[in-house]
């Protein structure tokens, strides 16, 4: 089974000394939330996880191999990002763009098939952009490129999934609509480890939580233990207040 | 799938047939086709015979050859540098190119010394430009980009002060070279074979150059290894370059204009915008030659001249009607 596990994993944060060394094991089925601060390393953390960055030390495995030793395409087979700033270096088309998912599976001489063409717009319906499929990606609203940011890696189809900030410039009915395709993802098998900056979609979507500091501590278990109001408070520096609605907590920012 | 990506290419193998055909009949005497069909059969008399296989064709097909180098050269570049201004002189290669081909005018040598100096100066060029760029920590397109920019400024200088030291009659051979003129094209077969291999190598490469267009991060998270893949597309574009230069001077617009037309009317899959470079860059190229050598006949034109006046406006026009 694919699991990501790291090993004393310290991030190369510029500028940072130290920290917690991070010993996670992301297994199978589970759906991870990383909450901090700006400039916490939460976008580092992902990419050194992915293998796009190295590690400042210590090891990350993929399916029990280091991922160093892997190659690219191999990981890009069980590994898929959702990265939180988009390149659009040349305009292609919302279909073509989710079809580039496809890729780590077709060989070099391979031509896309009908299989692919219908992953790729499965994919795109269930991210609710499929009547955008011939649009120039660079002509789309910041929330519509997001959506079918995630419908390329869900075309990807990867066993382990990294989002860096998922619901980033959805309005209130795709946020929710992507985390339930998260929690989806992780109740069909899937790994899922996604950067967040609202306290409330992690409470109510994820099973497991990741707190950085921005002093390069961190602490990590399940949600249960680790959203406690006052290791928030200290994590944000934000006064906050607990209600619950619906059977998760909500947490509210209050003054002073 | 297949058939999509082959209509297009159809059509531009006719329209490229057609451009040979009409290099092969003008010229200072003209053929019919007819003519040229009996000389391309293997009949016709002997001045037709003569004109055709000895004097136009192999000219045409070094036009070919050249402007279809030029542009495959140019749509890596955009590709590497992920910048639609990127053409293949952008990090100086033709200046220096143009330093080896007018220095060895300069000292007198001409014919395979002086080919063999403007190569050498072109990969110089390549090398110091990507050297400085590199520096400490790798190199990022933009730094690539200012690098080489800055150094193809400073060629430029070289070149108006050795153009100012020459002596007045080495002068129009020199403005000539620096325009671009095919009458320095020799043999037409290096060129012609250099983009023929290229071209069947970068098929599979195809999918991988799309996915690099859309950033290296996402590229490398799609499986790309995207230094290797860098670094090749750098090196073939600057090989492809220096053949053309060294061919028939820096002949200027195909290499940006070519695949800046193609991808407005074709998308932007680099397995159809390749090749399609190849046909649509050496069909240019041959049409423009044969403008240049015909306009003001028996004087001849520099084919960069005409490029650059086709292809200014066609290229303004579509750029204009496209939203």
């Amino acid at each position: 089974m694919s699991r990501l596990v790291t090993q004393d994993l310290i991030i190369d944060v510029p500028g940072r000394q130290g920290g917690t060394p991070l010993n996670l094991t992301i297994e199978p089925g589970q759906s991870w939330g990383v909450l901090g601060p700006n400039g916490t390393g939460k976008t580092t953390l992902l990419h050194t996880l992915a293998g796009l960055k190295p590690p400042r030390s210590g090891h990350v495995k993929l399916a029990d191999k280091p991922l160093a030793q892997q190659r690219r395409r191999q990981i890009a087979r069980q590994l898929g990002m959702v990265f939180q700033d988009r390149q659009d270096g040349f305009p292609a088309t919302v279909l073509e763009t989710a079809l580039i998912g496809r890729h780590p599976y077709l060989s070099p001489w391979q031509m896309e098939g009908a299989d692919d063409y219908a992953r790729a717009e499965q994919a795109l319906e269930r991210l609710d952009v499929a009547h955008l499929r011939d649009r120039l990606v660079n002509t789309l609203s910041g929330g519509e490129r997001q959506r079918v940011a995630i419908a390329t890696v869900l075309t990807q189809a990867p066993a382990i999934w990294l989002a860096d900030e998922p619901t980033n410039h959805l309005d209130l009915h795709h946020q929710s609509a992507v985390m339930a395709l998260m929690a989806e993802q992780a109740r069909e098998g899937q790994a899922v480890m996604m950067c967040l900056h609202d306290l409330n979609l992690a409470a109510r979507w994820c099973d497991h939580i990741l707190l950085l500091y921005p002093n390069g501590d961190a602490c990590w278990g399940p949600k249960e233990h680790m959203l406690v109001p006052s290791a928030l408070e200290s994590l944000y520096r934000q006064r906050l207040a607990v209600v619950e609605v619906d059977g998760a907590p909500v947490f509210v920012p209050i003054k002073g | 799938m297949y058939r999509q990506l082959s209509l297009p290419l159809l059509l531009l193998v006719v329209l490229a047939l057609s451009a040979f055909s009409t290099a092969l009949m003008v010229g200072s005497a003209s053929l019919s086709i007819s003519d040229v069909w009996a000389v391309v059969r293997g009949d016709g008399d002997g001045l037709a015979r003569t004109m055709v296989m000895e004097l136009r064709l192999p000219r045409a097909l070094s036009a070919f050859a050249v402007g279809g180098l030029l542009a495959v050269a140019g749509a890596l570049m955009q590709v590497l540098l992920r910048n639609p201004l990127a053409d293949p002189y952008v990090l100086g290669l033709s200046g220096g190119a143009s330093i080896g081909a007018l220095g060895a005018m300069l000292a007198g040598f001409g014919g395979v010394l002086m080919s063999g100096s403007a190569f050498a100066g072109a990969l110089f060029s390549t090398f110091l430009v990507f050297g400085l760029a590199h520096g400490r920590g790798g190199w990022t397109p933009s730094r690539l980009l200012l690098t080489g920019v800055v150094v193809a400024a400073g060629w430029g200088a070289v070149i108006t002060l050795m153009l100012a030291m020459s002596p007045a009659e080495r002068l129009p051979g020199m403005l000539y070279w620096l325009m671009g003129d095919l009458s320095y094209a020799r043999t037409p077969w290096p060129p012609l074979i250099l983009l023929i291999t290229i071209c069947l190598v970068l098929v599979p490469l195809g999918r991988s150059l799309n996915v690099l267009a859309r950033g290296p991060q996402q590229a490398a998270a799609l499986g790309v290894d995207v230094r290797p893949l860098e670094w090749g597309i750098y090196v073939v574009a600057s090989i492809l370059t220096a053949a053309a230069v060294t061919t028939a001077g820096s002949i200027g617009f195909v290499g940006l204009v070519i695949p800046h037309m193609l991808r407005l009317l074709l998308g932007n899959d680099q397995r159809l915008i390749l090749p399609a470079c190849a046909l649509a860059g050496g069909t240019l190229l041959v049409l423009a030659d044969t403008l240049a050598r015909t306009i003001i006949a028996p004087e001849q034109l520099p084919v960069g001249v005409i490029t650059a006046l086709l292809g200014v406006p066609t290229f303004l026009f579509l750029l204009y009607r496209s939203r």
